[in-house]
């Protein structure tokens, strides 16, 4: 394997707590009733094609896209439409989305369940594109970016890494990590895939010394079948955010993303683990985007988990299979405890975007007491994109977003590594949030003009 | 029912706080100041309670009074300045004078900016220069070393020379004739000087505990030490009768104690490396010029102080190497 490389400039390294690393993916029952939400991906929420009362298979479509970056819904059961109504969902906000009652599990024809290995690309590069807007396949990682935009290459440029983002640098999250020890024939057949669809000729793996495991298995594969050639592992040092888009391919091909560009400005396009084993699934065995694996976890949680789980199921069921709320839960997460959004209620059903349901304890989420800065510059080592939070927050606080712009406030990529570096625990991430969303503003209405 | 929190992300936190900072910068200090107190007894002792006490008193009372808002006394930044003040006075001085520095170095140098994480110039440093200017001759008394256990744990001070202000006033020859300022005297503290910064080794390990432990970096001290050397060196080569060998001026004076405590102040120091070299070297440079040729015989705390002023234009004009830009 390749000497491990990394990101050279700021990151944090917070305790791992990968307390479920060692837990087999398990298949969580399917539940009495989904709730599926219309918006499930970065961009707009689709539109429903049912009505109440209407049956649904298995990865029938059930809501279609709107607009260009949308993805289509499908329902993740078989049964009967209850309602459409709003649901208080992960964003804390009543939303709409699809009740259904479940009936049995009876899958759409044309959609192949079973667990053989097609090796096989039978479909072009657009029809593996298409297949993929079809089957509504968002960036699983969290993001829930829809994937097929990043597949379809512009005319004047060329793809020459696809990079798997395996890095799981986000604490307590092992989703990904177990996908690559239990399905890494599947999982390397989508990379096959996705090499193919934007005619890359590499595909770079990269993946976090702390899943050696999984490393070494995927490399031993890779290199004991002349199929997976062009497929490299390369293991990275366990740093967080090792999986940033940018800081991914900084890592593996030292190339820099433009600021305000596209990824594809340095000839590499970026996929998630569980994205990949979605694209096998949909490219290969024509399955939507109907279950994912999500990581149930927490300090005080009696069993941690990996589950297998339908889209729509609420979040409670999988938190009772994993042992109950606990006493001392004050902070629910969906998604990893860097990036992921707290939530107030356990019932809010899982998406497309939920890689973990973390519970944390109130030690680690106690709200600290905030003091001056000391201008330590801890912020400024620890920021992966060079900028300088301290000032940043400084200039949201104040409402200057001209000075937010000249400063690159739009280059964050809100990891909140220096909100976790900040010894006078200040806000840094919350006002730098605030202070893209005004600045985007401003910058939209410029150009508007 | 748990009562669930709604909080942006990260949820989690690196566990580093202000409080941690300030109590570790003390504890690196202990070591100089067991040393201090072996040569100085109950004089640097005695001191070292009343600068501590006086400063976080005063911070209290105007928080309390003046402010009318939160305490924040306990965050170990008063008596961390009060600490530091008491290192850079002479260990026999009166009492009131050290009350009076502190009251200075809390009350004008950092209070009045607004408290902690405000003020432009290093507090400590800003009351020591003003009890300088103020109290002359009680400033320049210095007292002798004298081991405990050899003169008693209350003894009085005898007072003596310290080797800078020797060589400012009889020169090169002197110093060399004089049996008892020796390099390794030097290094270990058995010499004349305020009290916190004659052992070179006991700053060391200090410091040595905060570069491991990441709250200071090397730059600045570092460029501090270099451009002393470098430029002390130059002069010793170009006329050795006149001016004394660099390793001298690295162990002489203040400079171990300004160069790793004093200047690395998070608040008052620049962010970026490239800031904190120029700063360094800033630092450096105005010590030797007012250590050669200056009034007084150190240069360490105004040169420190004259670099704080430049600080906030270092900041603007060495920004940290954008990502993708």
């Amino acid at each position: 394997m390749n000497p491990i490389k990394t990101f050279p400039k700021g990151g944090v390294h917070p305790e791992e707590n990968k307390l479920s690393s060692d837990q087999p993916i398990i298949t969580f029952e399917i539940p009495k009733q989904v709730i599926i939400p219309l918006g499930q991906c970065l961009g707009a929420p689709a539109e429903p094609i049912v009505a109440k009362g209407d049956k649904v298979k298995v990865g029938q479509l059930i809501a279609t896209a709107k607009g260009f970056i949308s993805a289509n819904v499908h329902s993740s059961v078989s049964g009967t439409v209850n309602k459409i109504d709003d649901v208080m969902d992960h964003t804390g906000y009543r939303k709409p989305a699809i009740f259904i009652d479940v009936e049995g599990d009876e899958w759409l024809e044309g959609i192949d369940t079973s667990d053989t290995l097609v090796k096989d690309i039978t479909l072009s590069s657009e029809e593996i594109v298409e297949r993929i807007k079809q089957h509504g396949i968002v960036g699983l990682g969290g993001a829930t970016f829809p994937t097929y935009v990043k597949l379809m290459i512009p005319k004047d440029k060329k793809a020459e890494y696809v990079i798997i983002n395996a890095a799981e640098c986000e604490p307590y999250l092992t989703c990904d990590n177990r996908l690559l020890l239990e399905k890494p024939y599947e999982f390397l057949v989508g990379v096959k895939v996705i090499m193919k669809a934007v005619n890359a000729p590499k595909g770079v793996v990269g993946i976090e010394v702390n899943k050696m495991e999984a490393a070494i298995k995927l490399d031993e594969i890779v290199k004991g079948d002349k199929y997976f050639e062009g497929i490299e592992i390369q293991p990275l040092k366990t740093k967080y955010p090792q999986g940033g888009e940018k800081q991914i391919i900084k890592a593996i091909t030292g190339r820099e993303v433009p600021s305000g560009k596209l990824p594809i400005e340095t000839g590499c396009v970026v996929v998630n683990v569980a994205s990949t084993f979605a694209i096998y699934e949909a490219v290969q065995k024509n399955k939507p985007l109907v279950y994912r694996v999500v990581t149930v976890t927490g300090k005080s949680v009696k069993k941690p988990s990996n589950f297998l789980t339908r889209i729509g199921t609420p979040a409670n069921m999988l938190i009772e299979a994993a042992g109950g709320l606990p006493e001392d839960t004050a902070n629910l997460i969906n998604g990893g405890p860097m990036m992921g959004k707290s939530v107030s209620v356990t019932t809010f059903p899982t998406i497309k975007g939920t890689s973990g349901i973390l519970m944390l304890n109130e030690k680690d989420a106690q709200p600290r007491k905030v003091s001056n800065c000391i201008r330590c510059g801890k912020c400024m080592q620890a920021c992966p994109m060079g900028l300088e939070p301290y000032l940043l927050n400084r200039l949201a606080r104040q409402n200057n977003f001209e000075e937010t712009e000249k400063h690159n406030i739009m280059d964050c990529i809100e990891c909140g590594s220096c909100e976790f570096t900040c010894p006078a625990n200040i806000p840094l991430a919350d006002y730098i949030r605030y202070g893209k969303t005004k600045t985007g503003q401003l910058i939209r209405s410029r150009n508007q003009k | 029912m748990n009562q669930l929190t709604i909080s942006g992300s990260p949820h989690v936190h690196g566990d580093l706080s202000v409080r941690k900072i300030m109590y570790m910068v003390i504890v690196a200090l202990l070591p100089a100041l067991l040393v201090a107190i072996y040569y100085f007894g109950w004089y640097a002792l005695r001191l070292t309670i009343v600068s501590v006490a006086a400063c976080v008193l005063t911070e209290y009372l105007i928080q309390k009074f003046l402010f009318k808002g939160p305490l924040t006394i306990n965050d170990g930044s008063a008596a961390l300045t009060g600490l530091l003040l008491a290192f850079n006075v002479p260990a026999n001085l009166p009492l009131w004078m050290v009350i009076v520095g502190s009251v200075v170095s809390i009350g004008i140098a950092k209070m009045s900016f607004g408290g902690l994480g405000k003020n432009p110039f290093n507090p400590a440093l800003v009351g020591r220069v003003f009890m300088l200017v103020s109290f002359p001759t009680a400033m320049t008394t210095w007292p002798k070393a004298q081991p405990i256990f050899e003169a008693g744990f209350f003894a009085d001070a005898v007072t003596g020379p310290t080797p800078l202000s020797l060589l400012k006033e009889s020169g090169v020859g002197t110093l060399a004739k004089s049996g008892d300022m020796q390099f390794l005297d030097m290094v270990l503290g058995n010499r004349g000087g305020a009290f916190g910064e004659i052992c070179a080794i006991a700053l060391l390990i200090g410091a040595i505990y905060l570069l491991i432990t990441k709250v200071i970096d090397i730059w600045t001290p570092l460029s501090i030490l270099l451009t002393v050397f470098i430029m002390t060196g130059i002069c010793y080569l170009v006329d050795p009768t006149q001016y004394i060998a660099p390793w001298y001026h690295l162990v002489y004076g203040g400079l171990i104690l300004g160069a790793f405590f004093m200047a690395t102040d998070m608040v008052t120091s620049p962010m970026t490396t490239p800031g904190k070299i120029i700063y360094g070297i800033g630092i450096g440079a105005i010590t030797v010029i007012i250590r050669l040729w200056g009034q007084y015989p150190e240069g360490v705390s105004f040169a420190i102080l004259i670099m704080n002023a430049v600080v906030p234009l270092i900041n603007k004009g060495f920004k940290p190497k954008r990502f993708g830009v």
